[in-house]
C-alpha cells in the first residue's frame, strides 16, 4: 500500500522521521471578508529567524469562488513529463471543468518544479459509488501521491488552496505572487526549521487532506504511536513528519468521526490524570473514557498546530505548551502566531493573549 | 530489615606481611578497615569495599590484596549485576545511581576497526625525524576566501568566523568543579595550558580565582542548571559549549548533591550551600530546534561576535539529523558524547541502556554534513569512551576534528573505576568534596601526569601517522580509505562508511 | 545559494550603513529600530554606549531579540526605553543596566539575567524570569508557563520578580532562591497548576486565592511574617510608582493590595530527591 511518494526514503516501518520546527501564523477575518496576502507574509517576515530558508508555505481558503463547487487540485510535477499521467489519471476519474499552470513569477531564484491546478468533480464508477465525494478525492489523491512518481498533490479542497515549496516564506509567496493575486478569508503560513530532506518541496508545510490544513511547530515524541494507530484506518504516512500524523488524526477525527474540535483538543492534549481524579464524577467519567479509549492520538511532546478547513481557524498548543502561541483579534480578524512581535507587526490588535496548554483557540465564521 | 546483600570484594590481608601500622585505615574513606582493640590487630570489613585500591597502593608492606566476589551460581541471564540490583532495590526502593561510563558487554566498534600504514607504493614517514603536525583548528570555517591582490600586498577581505587553535586533537572533556574536586580541576586546567590544548569546566561554572589565568584555554559550559552563569563567566573563556546532552544519561538531568555543595563550590555555582545544585533534563528555553538557535545567538550577543558556541548532545538514535539541525542553527562546534561516557552520577538504567555508541553517531554525522554540503560549516568533537591514542586516531579517520577525553584523563590523575564517584568518597582525591580527601591529589603532580598522557598520546598519535605516510592530521581527518573493519556486518561497515579487512 | 542559510547573520548590514536610525541628543540616544534587525539593533545599542550614551530609547521595536544582552559593561550603567514590542530573551544575561518597556514583552523576558531592572508595561510570555540570577524584574500584567523556572540566589543576589496579575503553569519550577510575587490583580483566582514543583529554594508570595492543589510536592504553605510584608510593601510601593499612570487602575493602593489574604510557599526540604536513589 505504501509506495513511494516522497520518492526518497526507505518505506518500511522503520521510518527516519523529520525533525522541524519553526513559526506559525494564522489570520482569519470571522465575517468572511476576503483580504489578501500582505499581512501573513509580513509576520512571517518578522519571524524569520525561526525559519532556515529550507520550507515555507501558505493555505489560503476562499480563493476560488468561481470554481466553488469544485475540487481544486494543486499539482506538483517534479519532472514535467509527469503531467502526461496526471492529466490521464484525472480525466478518468473526474469531470475537469478547467486546469491551467499556477502562476508563477520567472525572476525568483528558487529553482522551482512546475504547479498545476485543476478544478474537478467527480465522476464514481463501480464500487466507488458508495463512496463519499470527499472520500472519493481522498482515494484518488493518495493514489496520485502514491503511485505516480514525481508527482505531488499539494491540495485537493474546494475554493482553497495551499502554496509551498523550498525557501523562506516571503520568497514562496513572491514565487507564486500571493500577494498579487488572490483574496482569502483565512490564510495560515509556515516558515520551516528542517533537518531532513531539506530539497524536497513536497516537504513543506501546510500538509492537506481535502480542505482541511495544518501547520505545526514542535517534534512530537508520540509519533510511532500515533502512525501506527492510523495505520489501522487506512492512513498512510508518506512523509513522515510530524504534520502528516497530525493532519491524519485531524481527519480521522473531525471529518469521519465528526467530533467537534473541543473534544478533539482534550484527544490531543489531554488533562493530567491528577486533575481528572479532582474533576466531578461525571467529567471525570468522560476524560477517562476519552483518554482510555483515543490513549494513542494523544499527541506528546512539544507542539503548536493551527488547524483550518472551510469555516474554521483553530490554534491548540500541547498540554504543557512547550512551544509558543499568542491569540490576538482585532474587530473579525482573529490571529494565531508563534510571536506577538508578528501580529504587532501587521496590526494593532484590540486584545492579545496566550491561551492556556491544550486550550484551543477557535474562529469560526459568522452565521450571516 | 536484614540485608540480603554481599560483597563485592574480598579483602586479602597477609597476616605475616601486615604489621598493624594502620594507613589502610587512613587510606580509605569507605571504612573498610578497623583496628581491633580486642584482637590488637587491623582487620577488615569485605562488604564495605568498593575495590577502589587505594589502600594496596598505599599499604607500605604490600600485604593487601582486594579481589572481586563472584558468590551466586554463575548465570549468563540473570547475571549477577542483576541479582544484586533486585536485592538493593527490594530494601531501598529506589532508583540505582552509578558513574563513570557504561560497563555493559556491548560491541566496541574501535575495537573492530584496523588502521592503514604504508609499504611500497607511497612511503611512510618517520615520526622521529621529520615534522608531524597535530595542529587543529575548531569553528566554522567560510565557504570560500576572497583575497584582494595589490601591488605587493594580498589581503583576505573574507570577515572570519572565531576558531579555536589547539596543538593536539585532545580536549579534556566537560567535568564541572563540584563533580570533580578543585585540585583535579586545577590539574587539567594546568595541563591542557601547558600543552596548547583546551579543557572544559563542565556547568558548575569557573572559580573566580582561575578566571584571568585560564580564560584562554577554558571552554566553559551553559547547561540547564546555569550555574555559575554570568556574563563574565563566558566573556573570560576561549568558547563556550552549550550542553544539551551528556552520553552516561542522556535525556535526564542531574543534581550534585547538597552535601557536596560546600563553599567555594556554592560561590562558584551561585547557589547557597548545601542546596541541591538541580540541572533540569532539559533547558527550558530550548524545546525545539529554533529555541536552540535563539540561545546559540543569545551567546553569540553576550560574547560580541567573539567565541565558537559548541552544542554538546548524546549520541541518540537520530543523531545525524538533529547535528544537521545543530550546525544549521549556528553552532560553530558540535560535541557528541557516546554511550560509554562517563559521570559523576547517574540511574544505571540511563547509562546501561540509552544512546548509541558514538564510533556510529560519528560517522552518521559527518556523512550527513558532508551529504547536506555543510560540514565545514562546524568542527566535530567526539567523547564517550576514548581510551588509547588509537581510539583517537580511528574518531579523527572516520571524521572527527578532535576528541574530548574523561574518563582517560581523570585514570591518569589516579582514578580506578570503582564506579562510586556518586558517593563523594573518592579515595584518589578526584570525585569528591572532602577536604581531606581532595588534598590527596597535589593539583602540580595531577597536572603533570595529564600532561604526560597528552605528550604520550600525542607522540603515539605522530607515529601512526608517520606509518600511513601522513605528516598533518588534517589529512587523517575523515580519510575512511585508512580504515578496515573485521568482524562486523554489511550494515555496520555501510553506517561506519569503511570497508572489510582484504576488500 | 549558499548550502547554509542563516537568518540571523545573512543580510546584516554594516554599521556603517544603519548608523543613520541612531540620534544622539547629548548623553540620550534614540534609535528607531523600524528597518533595523535583531543584530543590527543590537549592533546599534552597543555603539550608542561606547560612545557614551546613558539612555537609550527605541522606537518601533517589533520582534528584535536580546536588547540589552550585548552590553558586558562591567563599569557602565545605561538605561534603555523601548516602544513596541521587544522579542524573546529581552534582556538576556544582562549585567546592570535597566530596561524599561511601553508595552508587552514576549518569551524569556530577564533570561539568565545577572543585575539589573526591567520593567515591563504590559504582559510578557513564557519562562519569564528563567534562570535569573540577581536584579529585579517588574511586569504589569500576566506571565506564561514557567515563570521564574530555576531562579536561584547566592548570599545578597537576590533575584526580585513582581507580577502584577497572574501566572499560567508551572510558575517557581525547580526554583533555587529569589523572591518570586504574583499580585493577583484584576481576578478572581489564580489558574496555575504544579506551582513550586521542584523548588527548593527562595518564596513565592500569591495574593488571591489558591487551592492546595495547584501547588507542587516539594512546596509548604507557611504564615506570613513581619519581615514578609515589610519585604511586599517596598515591592508594591515600587509596583505602585512604575505603573500608576502606566494603565494600572488609578484606586489602588498599598494597604489594598496587602489587605487580602497573601500565601507565602517556601519549599520543603533543600534537598527535595535526596530519597529516590539508591547506591
Amino acid at each position: 500500500m505504501i509506495n513511494n511518494v516522497s520518492k526518497l526514503r526507505v518505506t518500511d516501518g522503520r521510518v527516519n522521521k523529520d525533525i522541524q520546527s519553526c513559526a506559525i501564523f494564522g489570520v482569519m477575518d470571522r465575517s468572511g471578508r476576503r483580504f489578501g496576502g500582505k499581512m501573513i507574509i509580513e509576520a512571517m517576515k518578522n519571524m524569520k529567524v525561526r525559519g532556515n530558508g529550507l520550507g515555507g508555505g501558505f493555505a489560503v481558503y476562499g480563493i476560488y469562488p468561481e470554481y466553488k463547487d469544485c475540487y481544486a487540485i494543486h499539482v506538483m510535477f517534479e519532472k514535467e513529463e509527469v503531467k502526461q499521467k496526471v492529466d490521464g489519471f484525472l480525466n478518468k476519474y473526474f469531470d475537469v471543468v478547467d486546469d491551467e499552470e499556477i502562476p508563477t513569477k520567472e525572476d525568483v531564484n528558487l529553482d522551482p518544479p512546475m504547479f498545476w491546478r485543476y478544478f474537478v468533480k467527480p465522476q464514481k464508477k463501480g464500487k466507488d459509488k458508495i463512496l463519499s465525494d470527499d472520500d472519493y478525492v481522498v482515494d484518488k489523491v493518495m493514489k496520485i501521491n502514491t503511485g505516480i512518481d514525481y508527482a505531488y498533490v499539494f491540495s485537493s479542497g474546494k475554493d482553497m488552496g495551499v502554496f509551498k515549496g523550498v525557501g523562506f516564506p516571503e520568497e514562496i509567496a513572491e514565487l507564486f505572487m500571493l500577494e498579487e493575486l488572490y483574496k482569502g478569508y483565512i490564510w495560515t503560513a509556515h516558515s520551516r526549521f528542517p533537518t531532513n530532506t531539506p530539497g524536497w518541496w513536497g516537504g513543506a508545510h501546510p500538509f492537506c487532506i481535502l480542505d482541511w490544513t495544518v501547520v505545526h511547530n514542535g517534534e512530537i515524541s508520540s509519533y510511532g504511536t500515533n502512525r501506527r494507530f492510523l495505520e489501522m484506518y487506512g492512513y498512510y504516512c508518506t512523509l513522515f513528519t510530524d504534520t502528516e500524523v497530525i493532519a491524519y488524526a485531524v481527519d480521522l477525527l473531525m471529518r469521519k468521526q465528526k467530533l467537534p474540535i473541543e473534544v478533539v483538543a482534550k484527544i490531543f492534549a489531554p488533562p493530567m490524570w491528577d486533575q481528572i481524579d479532582r474533576m466531578e464524577e461525571k467529567k471525570k467519567k468522560f476524560y477517562t473514557t476519552l483518554r482510555m479509549v483515543y490513549a494513542p492520538l494523544l499527541i506528546n511532546g512539544p507542539f503548536t498546530i493551527i488547524i483550518a478547513h472551510h469555516g474554521e481557524m483553530i490554534g491548540l498548543t500541547d498540554r504543557i505548551r512547550l512551544r509558543p502561541i499568542t491569540a490576538g483579534e482585532k474587530g473579525d480578524l482573529l490571529f494565531v502566531s508563534s510571536e506577538e512581535a508578528a501580529i504587532r507587526a501587521v496590526c494593532k490588535p484590540d486584545k492579545v493573549w496566550t491561551p492556556k496548554g491544550g486550550e484551543p483557540v477557535i474562529g469560526r465564521l459568522k452565521k450571516r | 530489615m536484614k540485608s540480603h546483600l554481599l560483597p563485592e570484594f574480598i579483602v586479602e590481608r597477609d597476616e605475616e606481611r601486615c604489621d598493624n601500622c594502620k594507613v589502610c585505615i587512613k587510606q580509605c574513606p569507605f571504612d573498610v578497615h578497623y583496628y581491633d582493640e580486642e584482637r590488637e590487630k587491623v582487620m577488615s570489613k569485605s562488604e564495605l569495599c568498593v575495590g577502589c585500591q587505594r589502600c594496596v597502593v598505599y599499604c607500605p608492606r604490600n600485604a593487601l590484596r582486594i579481589v572481586p566476589y563472584k558468590a551466586y551460581r554463575p548465570n549468563d541471564y540473570w547475571h549477577e549485576d542483576y541479582i544484586r540490583d533486585i536485592k538493593k532495590q527490594a530494601e531501598s526502593g529506589g532508583i540505582i545511581l552509578t558513574s563513570c561510563g557504561s560497563s555493559r558487554r556491548a560491541k566496541v566498534y574501535w575495537d573492530h576497526i584496523l588502521l592503514n600504514a604504508s609499504q611500497v607504493t607511497n612511503p611512510s614517514i618517520d615520526p622521529l625525524r621529520e615534522p608531524m603536525e597535530l595542529r587543529t583548528f575548531l569553528g566554522r570555517k567560510p565557504d570560500y576566501l576572497e583575497i584582494e591582490f595589490s601591488e605587493d600586498d594580498v589581503e583576505i577581505k573574507t570577515e572570519l568566523y572565531p576558531n579555536l587553535m589547539i596543538e593536539t586533537p585532545i580536549l579534556f572533556a566537560g567535568m564541572s568543579y563540584g563533580a570533580i574536586s578543585y585540585n583535579a580541576f586545577k590539574s587539567l586546567a594546568i595541563a591542557a595550558k601547558k600543552f596548547g590544548t583546551l579543557f572544559n569546566t563542565g556547568e558548575g561554572g569557573m572559580p573566580k580565582d582561575m578566571r584571568e589565568e585560564f580564560k584562554d584555554c577554558a571552554i566553559v559550559q551553559c547547561a540547564s542548571g546555569r550555574f555559575g552563569v554570568d556574563p563574565e563567566y563566558f566573556n573570560y573563556s576561549a568558547a563556550i559549549e552549550i550542553k544539551i546532552g551528556q552520553g552516561a544519561k542522556p535525556g535526564i538531568g542531574g543534581h550534585l548533591p547538597g552535601e557536596k555543595v560546600t563553599a567555594t563550590i556554592s560561590s562558584t555555582r551561585m547557589i547557597p550551600e548545601g542546596t541541591d545544585a538541580i540541572s533540569p533534563a532539559p533547558h527550558h528555553d530550548i524545546y525545539s530546534i529554533e529555541d536552540l538557535s535563539m540561545l546559540i545567538y543569545a551567546l553569540k550577543e553576550v560574547t560580541n561576535y567573539e567565541k565558537p558556541i559548541c552544542v554538546k548532545i548524546a549520541a541518540v538514535h537520530n543523531v545525524a539529523a538533529i547535528a544537521s539541525g545543530m550546525v544549521r542553527a549556528g553552532a560553530d562546534i558540535i560535541a557528541i558524547d557516546g554511550f560509554r561516557g562517563g559521570t559523576g552520577a547517574t540511574p544505571k538504567i540511563m547509562r546501561e541502556h540509552v544512546g548509541i555508541p558514538v564510533e556510529l553517531a560519528l560517522a552518521s554525522v559527518d556523512q550527513r554534513l558532508r551529504e547536506e554540503g555543510i560540514r565545514n560549516k562546524c568542527s566535530i568533537i567526539v567523547g564517550g569512551g576514548i581510551r588509547c591514542a588509537a581510539d583517537v586516531v580511528k574518531a579523527i579517520a572516520l571524521g572527527a576534528d578532535a576528541v574530548y577525553i574523561g574518563t582517560a584523563a581523570l585514570i591518569a590523575l589516579g582514578c580506578t573505576m570503582c564506579q562510586r564517584c556518586h558517593t563523594g568518597k573518592c579515595a584518589w582525591g578526584i570525585c569528591t568534596q572532602d577536604p581531606n580527601l581532595s588534598k590527596r591529589l597535589n593539583p602540580k603532580v595531577g597536572a603533570e601526569r595529564a600532561y604526560n598522557l597528552l605528550r604520550a598520546w600525542s607522540l603515539e598519535i605522530k607515529d601512526v601517522l608517520g606509518g600511513m605516510g601522513i605528516n598533518a592530521i588534517e589529512s587523517l581527518r575523515g580519510n575512511r580509505d585508512h580504515l578496515r573493519g573485521i568482524g562486523l556486518e554489511e550494515w555496520e561497515l555501510k553506517v561506519l562508511g569503511i570497508k572489510g579487512a582484504g576488500e | 545559494m549558499s548550502k547554509l542559510r542563516d537568518p540571523f547573520m545573512d543580510n546584516v548590514r554594516k554599521i556603517e550603513n544603519i548608523a543613520k536610525a541612531v540620534k544622539f541628543e547629548g548623553n540620550m540616544a534614540k534609535i528607531d529600530a523600524r528597518e533595523l534587525n535583531h543584530k543590527e539593533l543590537n549592533d546599534l545599542i552597543r555603539l550608542c554606549v561606547e560612545k557614551g550614551a546613558e539612555k537609550i530609547i527605541l522606537k518601533n521595536v517589533c520582534g528584535q531579540r536580546y536588547i540589552g544582552t550585548r552590553l558586558f559593561f562591567p563599569d557602565k550603567k545605561v538605561e534603555i526605553e523601548i516602544f513596541g514590542t521587544p522579542g524573546n530573551d529581552l534582556g538576556m544575561f544582562m549585567n546592570g543596566h535597566k530596561i524599561v518597556v511601553h508595552g508587552n514583552a514576549q518569551d524569556g523576558v530577564g533570561n539568565t539575567m545577572n543585575e539589573g531592572e526591567i520593567i515591563v508595561e504590559g504582559r510578557a510570555g513564557d519562562v519569564v524570569a528563567m534562570s535569573m540570577r540577581g536584579g529585579r524584574v517588574f511586569i504589569r500584567d500576566d506571565v506564561g508557563y514557567r515563570t521564574a523556572i530555576h531562579m536561584k540566589e547566592y548570599k545578597d543576589k537576590v533575584p526580585v520578580l513582581v507580577v502584577g496579575g497572574t501566572s499560567q503553569d508551572f510558575l517557581g519550577e525547580y526554583m533555587a532562591g529569589g523572591i518570586v510575587v504574583l499580585l493577583g490583580l484584576n481576578r478572581g483566582k489564580h489558574l496555575a497548576n504544579y506551582i513550586g514543583t521542584g523548588m527548593h529554594g527562595g518564596r513565592i508570595y500569591v495574593r488571591g486565592k489558591l487551592e492546595k492543589y495547584q501547588l507542587g510536592k516539594e512546596v509548604g504553605i507557611v504564615e506570613m511574617e513581619e519581615e514578609d510584608y515589610k519585604k511586599l510593601e517596598s515591592l508594591v510601593k515600587d509596583f505602585l510608582i512604575y505603573f500608576k499612570g502606566k494603565g494600572l487602575d488609578e484606586k489602588l493602593d498599598v494597604d489594598e493590595i496587602l489587605g487580602e489574604k497573601i500565601t507565602k510557599l517556601i519549599p520543603v526540604s533543600k534537598r527535595p530527591y535526596g530519597r529516590i536513589y539508591t547506591y
